[in-house]
């Protein structure tokens, strides 16, 4: 989504307990943290588990898959993005909801249909941070 | 005072602690607090923090509580927090509250975690994403709401049209003349799937209210408006980690607790208001106050249940839609609930002995609810 002469999205900070998950992407890697008591999964990552407060967790990789839950489309200006863009609510088949935006689709209500399976792509921001984008399944980049 | 601390702990390392962000830190002292106390993170109803948002540290935690003190007034902050605990619990409104404090004050790791710091979770994973303010995050799950329960964009837009209503008999209303669903839907789109119309108001204002007890009421020159009932809570920085986009479960917390609180019934309310910063708002509070059931309340306000004559007469001032909107309205609701008990609104509704406010904070990040009545029980 990003273009020429739009600014590059926004690369927060991580911090301890945040920096495997964008080591992750990075690599190219969306990773995820189960409980290993309750077998929740959960987003986004802390050293325990939000269900119950448990410290037994380990770290998994997601599937990438995904399905579009919710989005609006904003048609105001943002440095980094050319408008009309939607930003988007995804659920991963693991469980998770998480924040993104999609690709490799015109940004239209009738292009983004609820519920359309999604694929992880991932956009590298900085040297230090590469976001998980979604695009519809079969989609070319 | 009735009132004990049963856990208490630091954190487990203390002086130079690179590897732990902020927000780690509030949550290893309150792990090591709620160890010493033998108990768990669900065990805890009442939160109260302060360098951090309560409500960053109740989705960190995994907490849901009922009471919540987010009193940041300096390094003495934690004991005021005790004393709004002891009052809290002594009331009733919570039994077991945790007061947390988290500083990497020589690390400086995470710092300004709550809320606006580019390490919170929303800069981390929502800012990327572009999202521009409360116009194209708060209504993210409105699409989602259409869809399993079959709202249709003329009953979102029916929300704007019932309250301008309410509004052009207010003389203080910003707008005041008539629309109907078909200049909602020409309104420019802000943000599909909201039009302009369906957007809040920005502007200028404020207003006060003073409290006292209940037997000096009728001491005062205006006719008394009591507190019959009360409710709180929090969720989530991030309108993405809600547990339901559909609806609020700070609304059904705070809610169900005021209503409880007061011992009134649905039937027994005469006016209702809710904070309205876009549409859909009205639609959340009627079913997460349960007044109406999931998914019903597109129907009922289209239907004119809501609208001057109505039998549930709903955002009486003009709302944030039409009335005032200053950034932080729930002053403004409060005022018209006090002003409808008082019957002193301009848009009067007959006989209001029980009026009842609910408010949002963040996007759907904080709800309160207070129930207001013209006699005490």
């Amino acid at each position: 989504m990003s273009k020429e002469g739009l600014r590059p999205r926004y690369a927060p900070t991580p911090t301890p307990d945040t920096e495997h998950f964008w080591e992750g992407t990075r690599n190219h890697k969306l990773l995820l943290q189960r409980c290993t008591d309750c077998g929740t999964v959960y987003f986004p990552p802390r050293a325990f588990c939000p269900e119950n407060g448990s410290s037994n967790i380990e770290i998994i990789e997601a599937s990438g898959k995904a399905k579009l839950i919710s989005y609006t489309i904003n048609n105001r200006q943002h440095p980094s993005f050319e408008s009309p863009y939607a930003i988007a609510i995804v659920q991963l088949d693991e469980g998770p909801m998480m924040m993104s935006n999609i690709v490799d689709c015109e940004q239209t209500p009738e292009a983004l249909v609820l519920d359309m399976p999604l694929e992880v792509t991932f956009e590298k921001v900085s040297e230090q941070i590469t976001v998980p984008l979604f695009k519809p399944v079969g989609a070319s980049s | 005072m009735t009132v004990a601390v049963v856990g208490a702990s630091e954190t487990t390392e203390l002086g130079r602690i690179p590897h732990l962000s902020q927000m780690q830190l509030h949550a290893d002292g309150a792990f090591n607090a709620l160890a010493d106390a033998g108990l768990t993170v669900s065990d805890i109803d009442g939160i109260a923090t302060a360098g951090a948002s309560p409500v960053d540290l109740t989705h960190y935690l995994g907490l849901e509580p009922r009471w919540v003190d987010g009193t940041s007034v300096g390094g003495c902050s934690f004991l005021i927090h005790v004393r709004h605990a002891v009052a809290a619990i002594e009331a009733g409104y919570c039994e077991t509250v945790l007061i947390t404090h988290g500083e990497s004050g020589r690390s400086g790791v995470g710092r300004g975690g709550g809320g606006g710091g580019a390490a919170s979770f929303a800069s981390q994973f929502e800012v990327p994403y572009g999202p521009m303010g409360p116009t194209t995050l708060f209504g993210i799950g409105v699409l989602r709401y259409m869809k399993q329960y079959g709202m249709t964009h003329e009953q979102l837009a029916s929300v704007a049209v019932a309250q301008r209503e309410w509004a052009g008999m207010n003389p203080r209303a910003m707008y005041r003349d008539p629309i109907t669903v078909e200049d909602v839907l020409a309104s420019r789109v802000i943000a599909y799937p909201f039009h302009l119309l369906e957007c809040c108001l920005v502007t200028d204002g404020g207003g006060a209210l003073i409290l006292t007890k209940a037997e000096r009421a009728k001491d005062f020159p205006q006719p008394p408006v009591y507190v019959l009932g009360t409710g709180e809570s929090v969720e989530s920085p991030m309108i993405s980690q809600m547990a339901d986009l559909t609806s609020s479960r700070n609304f059904r917390i705070a809610g169900g607790d005021a209503l409880k609180a007061a011992g009134v019934t649905h039937g027994d309310v005469d006016h209702l208001m809710v904070y309205d910063a876009f549409a859909h708002l009205p639609i959340f509070g009627l079913e997460d106050l349960g007044f109406v059931e999931r998914g019903e309340a597109g129907p009922f306000i289209e239907e004119g249940n809501t609208r001057p004559g109505g039998r549930l007469p709903l955002n009486t001032n003009g709302g944030g839609l039409s009335y005032t909107h200053t950034g932080m309205y729930g002053m403004f609701a409060l005022q018209e609930s006090v002003r409808q008990v008082r019957g002193q609104a301009p848009a009067q509704v007959d006989s209001v002995n029980v009026s009842v406010c609910l408010g949002v904070g963040g996007m759907f990040a904080a709800g309160a609810c207070i129930v207001f009545g013209k006699e005490l029980p």
